[in-house]
């Protein structure tokens, strides 16, 4: 039974190594985006730290600034 | 009805959903490949090399729809000057992209063992290629201009020309005498696919357009993030 799922007649290096770069390509571009995420919001709040507090409390009017402060947590 | 797709009212969607979206991938892709690749048949004559068929053709189907919506958005975005519709196009494309490589590379891989050979310049294989470097340029275009306005007219100019390759790919088949075979599931008339194959069929499409939908939740939170990066500049 393992033996059948490994090989599939000697079609198995085909079947696997598909499903392998698959995989390899949806893992590696979740981990790109998740990085370029990750560095976009870290620029935001450096540069939100950065501003006066008349400026930050302007920019923190927003909802979509408010969200992004609030949303610490990566994807 | 566009004020609705405003960022500031869909970035607090936006930003909570991709979590419950990755968890409903890894449910729908963990039954797919339990289908695909232990499940489901063999076939009479391919053997079990048609099981690459479950991640080559869902694969293919999520490019093709992928750069249709993006053509799509680019016009309706360009005629009523809706910014939003280029973003959520720009964030759609590395999803696009790396569903057309895929395509081609699992393509190559179903190729050696069913026709005897990685690669062949049939109409299919080659208007696929065609629009991986579709994907590329419009990409590279977002890269290159600055320019909301330029950058919003030559994406724009990319989709459509690229679109006509779309309906090449899908009847290059029928039109011309291809390595491929015609399409085996048809929406409008009965499909020649067995039941027992279909189904996986179906749920790694599924499974695939979650994952895009994934990417392209990430990708857009990202560029809003980067356009009011840009704002807090200009304060």
């Amino acid at each position: 039974m393992i033996n059948e799922i490994f090989l599939m007649n000697g079609y198995g290096i085909y079947v696997w190594s598909a499903f392998a770069f698959t995989i390899f390509n949806f893992v590696l571009l979740y981990f790109i985006i998740q990085i370029q995420y990750i560095k976009e919001k870290n620029k935001f709040v450096s540069k939100f730290g950065t501003l006066n507090s008349k400026r930050a409390a302007f920019a923190k009017s927003q909802s979509i600034n408010k969200e992004i402060l609030s949303n610490t947590s990566s994807i | 009805m566009f004020k609705y797709f405003e960022p500031n009212r869909i970035f607090s969607i936006t930003s909570k959903a991709p979590k419950y979206v990755l968890f409903l991938f890894v449910i729908v892709f963990s039954i797919g490949l339990t289908e695909s690749l232990i499940l489901s048949p063999e076939d009479y004559k391919q053997s079990h090399s048609v099981r690459i068929m479950y991640v080559h053709v869902p694969a293919a189907w999520i490019s093709l729809g992928i750069f249709s919506v993006i053509t799509f958005l680019s016009i309706i975005g360009y005629i009523f000057k809706i910014r939003n519709f280029f973003l959520i196009s720009k964030s759609l494309a590395p999803s696009g992209l790396v569903f057309n490589i895929i395509a081609l590379v699992t393509g190559s891989i179903w190729g050696k063992p069913t026709w005897g050979t990685w690669w062949a310049w049939d109409a299919r294989i080659t208007s696929m290629l065609i629009l991986v470097l579709f994907y590329i340029m419009y990409l590279i275009a977002w890269r290159i201009y600055e320019n909301d306005t330029k950058v919003f007219k030559i994406t724009s100019i990319i989709t459509i020309l690229g679109i006509v390759n779309v309906p090449i790919i899908k009847y290059s088949v029928d039109w011309w005498n291809t390595l491929h075979q015609p399409a085996s599931i048809n929406i409008l008339s009965k499909s020649s696919i067995h039941v027992s194959m279909l189904y996986p069929l179906l749920i790694m499409t599924a499974a695939f357009a979650l994952f895009s939908l994934l990417i392209f939740l990430m990708k857009y939170n990202t560029e809003l993030i980067k356009i009011k990066n840009k704002g807090l500049d200009r304060l």
